[in-house]
């Protein structure tokens, strides 16, 4: 039963109409930023409203939704996004990134490939990749306009002698179908080679910064990088200890007073769901357990 | 006014919307695919799935262009009515709508600018027949390769050519939709004359 004090969906049919041909256009164009004109959202703009009102524009009541916060069903913030769209949308709801049809995402890509009947939704802080480059918007539009993306490798290769790595380890810039610069939100780099070819339709919303992009399935994307120093995804040195997943994106947890620690997988469906059928890790009374 | 200017919108129109809007997300995400889209029944000669299309995508902020037979008294007091679309020439339109003959010359259509690409028209062109066969269609949204029923290759190569400008494409039928975003590079189908 949806709330009958809210239109389907919360958003207005005006306000939909207008995302939704701004999600057309995004996915005509990989990568460009389309701009829409953001509503206010009964909730801060720190949780996500552009990702909210994109999901807004494309929920059916047939869906079942997924909301997750770096990786979690059960944050405050995936709790209260779920609940929102069951109560005005009427949609079904999961945490089994398997049997969702839209997934709202902050900060994580899904573990499990995704498929073609799925949509996966970004809450956006920072759409603009060039932005800590050049504040002004005139600027950083003109500079996509002109594919003006010397500045961006300036940047990483003085990380590179800084460094002797690049340290980018969060919202990692990629290009998309060798054309335009975009910012894959903060996730982790471990995610970026998941952006590319993906089945599902991916679609980035930025509520504050009033940006709508996209990328359509099996969508060519590169993170940037040089020659001499190629992309590497961060990878862990260490299996999940609650389910021994070697393949997953761990979250480092402080267990006790002594400063014990425990990795743990960040996906918490994916790490569940490896414990369900018997994977278990070494903190979890398995192999090696101490 | 004409009863047939108040029925053939949507019976339910937030959720009627919500799903017509979802199959022409997948359709412009997919090229070359092809999905049935009900729940219009708009004034001949449109196709109930221009008309979802229309009832989906506009309103007062989308100047349209109805394109030969389409723009007819019926059609226009049915838009008028369920979109309070304003009718355009052309060369200000945001959608426009029409057979492929009607619609040219493609020269008359916003690609949008360097700036802001997304400002350019959505073109809904109404075929006699569309299916998975024909043109074959390469790019984002296509895993290989896909095939549309196009009524010709050569515009939309030059209209590929434009990128990150260009056209967008909606094709309708009875109640098959398809898309062809202007990232789709297109070539004539095996066996065919390639033309550029
Ligand atoms: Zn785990």
């Amino acid at each position: 039963m949806t709330d009958q004090a809210y239109n389907f969906a919360y958003l207005d049919e005006q306000t939909k109409r207008m995302i939704r041909r701004a999600i057309l256009k995004g996915l005509a164009i990989p990568g460009y930023q389309v701009p829409f004109a953001s509503r206010e959202m009964p909730m801060p703009y720190g949780w996500g409203t552009g990702g909210v009102q994109v999901s807004a524009a494309v929920l059916t009541p047939d869906d079942r939704f997924k909301v997750i916060d770096q990786g979690a069903d059960d944050t405050t913030n995936a709790v209260s996004i779920r609940s929102f769209f069951q109560r005005t949308a009427g949609v079904a709801t999961t945490t089994a990134t398997r049997e969702a049809t839209v997934i709202q995402t902050r900060h994580r890509i899904p573990e499990e490939p995704l498929t073609e009947g799925q949509i996966l939704v970004y809450q956006v802080p920072i759409p603009e990749p060039l932005r800590f480059l050049e504040p002004r918007e005139s600027e950083t539009r003109k500079m996509h306009s002109l594919e003006e993306y010397g500045l961006m490798h300036v940047k990483l290769y003085e990380d590179i002698s800084r460094h002797g790595h690049i340290a980018t380890s969060y919202a990692y810039p990629v290009k998309v179908e060798g054309r335009y610069v975009m910012d894959p939100s903060p996730i982790p780099k471990f995610d970026n080679p998941k952006l590319g070819d993906m089945a599902a339709i991916q679609l980035f919303g930025a509520g504050r910064e009033q940006r709508i992009y996209a990328l359509p399935p099996y969508t060519r994307v590169i993170s940037l990088d040089f020659e001499d120093h190629p992309f590497e995804p961060s990878k862990a040195d260490h299996p999940c200890g609650m389910c021994a997943a070697t393949d997953s994106y761990l979250d480092e947890l402080i267990v006790d007073d002594a400063g014990g620690r425990m990795f743990v997988c960040s996906d918490t469906d994916y790490c569940e769901a490896r414990q369900a059928a018997g994977h278990i890790g070494k903190d979890n009374g398995g192999k090696g357990a101490a | 006014m004409q009863a047939e200017t108040l029925s053939g919108g949507f019976a339910d129109p937030a959720i009627a919307a919500s799903y017509a809007f979802r199959t022409v997300m997948e359709a412009m995400a997919r090229p070359g695919t092809v999905r049935e889209i009900a729940g219009a029944a708009p004034p001949a000669p449109l196709s109930p799935a221009a008309g979802a299309v229309l009832l989906t995508l506009c309103d007062t902020e989308t100047p349209v262009y109805l394109a030969g037979a389409a723009n007819c008294d019926a059609v226009r007091a049915w838009l008028a009515f369920h979109t309070g679309a304003p009718l355009v020439g052309a060369s200000h339109c945001m959608f426009a709508l029409g057979t492929w003959e009607a619609l040219a010359p493609l020269s008359e259509y916003s690609i949008g600018s360097s700036e802001y690409p997304d400002r350019s028209a959505t073109l809904i062109v109404e075929c006699p027949a569309l299916d998975a066969s024909g043109a074959v269609l390469t790019g984002p949204g296509i895993q290989t390769e896909a095939s549309l029923s196009l009524p010709e290759v050569a515009a939309f190569r030059a209209n590929r050519r434009l990128f990150p400008l260009g056209l967008d494409f909606l094709f309708t039928s009875g109640d098959r939709i398809a898309a062809l975003p202007r990232s789709t590079q297109v070539s004539a189908p095996m066996g065919a004359a390639q033309v550029s």
